[in-house]
């Protein structure tokens, strides 16, 4: 009975760890789309970026909390260009060609990175060790707690921000409508450059926090990129305290169908929950549906 | 003789009765005026006449036909087409394509003789194009018969709106606000245009806000307020009934 | 229209022209190697762009379609005794059904999500062909038999050069018929306005399912005749990175433009083998090509330059 309970949390743990992974990433998805309405293919790679440049410049010498700062402020600039380069240039590009544009980028930072970089693995220490914690008969990684408590903080914080910051109030009336958050005198512009900065720095965060377990390269974003696409999805894009739900259910899922199935399957999961969201739930679970007004 | 027959209309957004128990009818070769203050419910009428919208409750019977709930593009094969207030031009193609569009029920438009481009197709185009380009010539567009959508003033765009609907044949033609955005002159060629669209056997419903048009060009109107039925009636009826007056006409007769 | 059709048969003449010239300017087997590919890339790219240029939709997974069609040649011929031919046509209806089978949920989409949804089934494509190792060889891949035209096995470059020429031109001729009919006009009035369409009597709907089904059977002939042609199929036929190429393809050459199509094919396909270190700097070079054209050639190469030609001699 013991063996199936603490078999059990293992995978719960795992899910609720990679799931609070997607569940930044997804955040990073949602802030993005609730300033701009696009979605950005390119996530990914900022998480990405957090990890690989964490990586190289620890190698340069760096202390590490140096080296994170460093990458995250990178990660940042790099959202910041995106948003002044490809999406405030495009103007009329439509739908398709912001999506197009995004996935540009998404693949000329991975190209990149594998030459400024390279294309192997690299781990990262973890933050306070890797001495395992046993709960339960089940194995707990510290950097699983860490991993928990910076989302804790993160929701906190993001929180503060758009409920008692004007900055943060204005994100949420342009989210709301753009047109009328424009005619009251709020910069879009300016919302769109720093909704890729949050984006950015939480997908840094994000890959700097992940690492430690699954090691970064120079194509960890694509992967993450779809699966914290799937925690927007599942939370109702435009929701970001749902992209976080949406982020564990698709852990969660995922580590279930890796430890009682199959882990050959475990990358099909978060596209076919993607799938079942888009054709049967497309407000996902906690979104807003979209009012048409005829 | 009743072509259009509406009863009982019903359509609700989330709470909110947008249109609610709607009913008129309206005569063969009519042009039939709906009007009514902003938020009346014109607009959810006129989209759940022309297909884009199913009402929750109530019928629509085009010449006998039960067409209630039918989408627009089903609604087109029984004679009913529309124009845009907010411009759905397919600014993608030429004006000619544009109203070469709207005839397409009436081309060879099945796949594999288009794949292989028979004799049957080729022809179907050749007459789709000399039929635009007289509808063109009918609401005095010939000037932009080979111009791009996109390069045409908005005046034009709005008359390229109705040769485009003009050209799927139909029986009866929805106008949604064809004199919003117009100057004067060019408001005088809609008036014109409408009646003679009437007159050659075209019955038209509109949906305006500009009265002089709605006098001038009605026989018959429709008053909304609140989604339901205000009034109803000829032209000097509805001038003169106090209820409509003081809901709609009356802020402008005192800014007058 | 006497300028229409003028175009549209100097447009097929030229064409047939350096077809035929072709073996003239080519020297070696890597010279056909690179002809042949492109040839087959751009009878897909020609399919993709009635989707997404012309009836203005997206498709992120079309080498999903692509694989499943050389698998099928692969496959059918190998464990199920199929001629060759037979897998052919049999790998493109079996596509041609999964296409309208998935068409009808997804197309309800839009955008974004329809981005998402096509992203999603590619990759479930490519994660299946990789797993089933037991019916596709897995990641290693499947080797493929000869295509048998006539009993004879067709062998050698110069017999492929001709097969997949003409098959480039009579796709060719055929979309352009299709552009040039009313099913042509519909799909642009889809992409123009689907409220407009529908108003107008076209079943928005059925001409996107229509053109999605064309496409990915168009994807799959092209598929089943590289797996014939290289000998060899692997699960890499399906990846996301190959469906990027074949939209950057798309999106280069010019959307809404059968030469675009074929322009933008040959180019990304002759990239590659240009730069002779470009194997490191390929993803660096696509994602360049695919955020500089939209955000500065939004309509794409020949459709630009065609303005520019136009506007020079007006």
């Amino acid at each position: 009975m013991s063996g199936v309970l603490s078999e059990f949390l293992q995978f719960l743990f795992s899910g609720l760890t990679v799931g609070a992974i997607y569940g930044l990433i997804g955040l990073g998805f949602a802030v993005i789309y609730n300033a701009s309405h696009v979605i950005n293919f390119a996530q990914g790679e900022f998480v990405m970026i957090g990890g690989m440049a964490t990586v190289f410049l620890m190698a340069a010498g760096l202390p590490m909390p140096l080296a994170v700062v460093l990458a995250i402020a990178g990660a940042a600039l790099v959202g910041w260009l995106l948003a002044r380069i490809g999406i405030e240039t495009a103007r009329g590009a439509g739908v398709v060609g912001l999506i197009i544009i995004t996935i540009g980028a998404s693949i000329l930072l991975r190209g990149l990175a594998q030459v400024v970089w390279d294309r192997n693995f690299h781990p990262l220490p973890p933050i306070s060790g890797d001495a395992p914690i046993h709960v339960f008969g089940a194995t707990l990684l510290p950097q699983s707690l860490w991993i928990g408590a910076a989302l804790i903080a993160i929701m906190a914080a993001l929180r503060f921000f758009f409920d008692h910051t004007r900055t943060g109030k204005a994100m949420q009336a342009a989210a709301i409508d753009p047109l009328a958050a424009q005619l009251m005198g709020i910069d879009i512009r300016r919302l769109v450059r720093l909704s890729f900065v949050l984006s950015a720095a939480l997908g840094a965060l994000a890959g700097v926090l992940v690492a430690p377990i699954t090691m970064t390269y120079a194509n960890v974003g694509v992967m993450l990129g779809l699966k914290g696409f799937a925690a927007a999805i599942v939370g109702g894009l435009g929701n970001p305290l749902g992209a976080i739900a949406g982020g564990l259910v698709v852990g969660i899922a995922e580590a279930m169908t890796a430890g009682y199935l199959s882990s050959a399957w475990k990358d099909v999961v978060a596209f076919v929950i993607i799938l079942f969201v888009l054709l049967f739930l497309p407000n996902g679970l906690f979104g807003r549906a979209e009012v048409h007004r005829a | 003789m009743t072509f259009l027959r509406v009863t009982g209309l019903t359509k609700s957004f989330g709470g909110v009765r947008a249109v609610d128990g709607v009913d008129f009818t309206v005569r063969a070769n009519d042009v039939f005026s709906i009007i009514g203050p902003n938020g009346a419910g014109k607009t959810t009428l006129f989209n759940l006449l022309s297909g884009l919208i199913a009402p929750d409750a109530g019928a629509v019977i085009l010449d006998g036909e039960d067409v209630t709930g039918l989408p627009a593009h089903q609604l087109a094969t029984r004679g009913l087409s529309r124009s845009f207030q907010n411009l759905q031009v397919f600014f993608n193609m030429t004006a000619l394509e544009n109203v070469m569009v709207g005839n397409h029920r009436h081309t060879a438009r099945r796949f594999l003789p288009c794949l292989l481009g028979l004799p049957s197709v080729r022809d179907s185009e050749r007459r789709t194009r000399v039929f635009a380009e007289e509808l063109m010539h009918y609401v005095g567009l010939e000037r932009y018969i080979h111009a791009q959508a996109a390069a045409m003033p908005y005046g034009a765009l709005k008359r390229l709106e109705i040769a485009r609907a003009l050209a799927t044949r139909p029986r009866i033609l929805l106008l949604d606000e064809p004199a919003a955005g117009l100057n004067p002159a060019e408001t005088a060629h809609m008036d014109a245009l409408i009646r003679r669209i009437a007159e050659d056997g075209i019955t038209v419903l509109l949906v305006e806000h500009d009265m002089h048009l709605v006098w001038s060009v009605s026989d018959h109107i429709l008053v909304l307020n609140h989604g339901r039925v205000l009034a109803e009636g000829g032209a000097r009826e509805i001038r003169a009934n106090p209820q409509v007056v003081e809901a709609y006409l009356g802020h402008r007769a005192r800014e007058r | 229209m006497s300028n229409q059709l003028l175009q549209r048969h100097g447009g097929l003449a030229l064409l047939a022209a350096i077809i035929a010239a072709g073996p003239l300017f080519l020297d070696n087997g890597f010279h056909y190697n690179v002809a042949i590919l492109a040839g087959l890339n751009a009878i897909v790219c020609i399919g993709l762009n009635l989707l997404i240029g012309h009836a203005g939709q997206i498709s992120l997974g079309h080498a999903g379609f692509f694989a499943l069609g050389a698998y099928a040649s692969a496959i059918l011929p190998e464990r199920f005794g199929f001629h060759p031919l037979g897998a052919l046509l049999t790998g493109a209806l079996l596509v041609g059904l999964l296409a309208f089978a998935i068409a009808r949920p997804i197309l309800r989409l839009r955008g974004h999500y329809l981005a998402m949804a096509t992203l999603g089934m590619g990759i479930i494509v490519s994660i299946v062909l990789d797993q089933k190792v037991d019916l596709t060889g897995g990641p290693d891949g499947m080797v493929v038999g000869d295509l048998t035209l006539f009993g004879q096995a067709l062998r050698g470059n110069l017999a492929w050069y001709w097969l997949v020429g003409a098959l480039l031109f009579v796709t060719t001729w055929m979309a352009l018929n299709l552009v040039h009919s009313p099913v042509g006009r519909a799909l642009k009035a889809v992409h123009g306005s689907e409220l407009a369409a529908a108003a107008m009597g076209v079943d928005v709907f059925h001409y996107k399912v229509l053109v999605f089904v064309l496409s990915a059977v168009l994807a799959a002939i092209a598929g089943s005749l590289f797996a014939h042609y290289n000998g060899f199929v692997t699960p890499d036929e399906a990846s996301f990175i190959h469906s990027i190429q074949l939209v950057t393809m798309v999106v280069l050459g010019g959307m809404a433009s059968i030469a675009g199509s074929i322009v933008g094919a040959v180019a990304l396909t002759l990239l590659p083998q240009l730069l002779a270190d470009f194997h490191d700097y390929e993803m660096i070079v696509f994602g360049a090509i695919l955020m500089g054209t939209m955000i500065l050639l939004p309509t794409g190469v020949v459709p630009t330059l065609a303005a520019r030609i136009r506007e020079r001699l007006a």
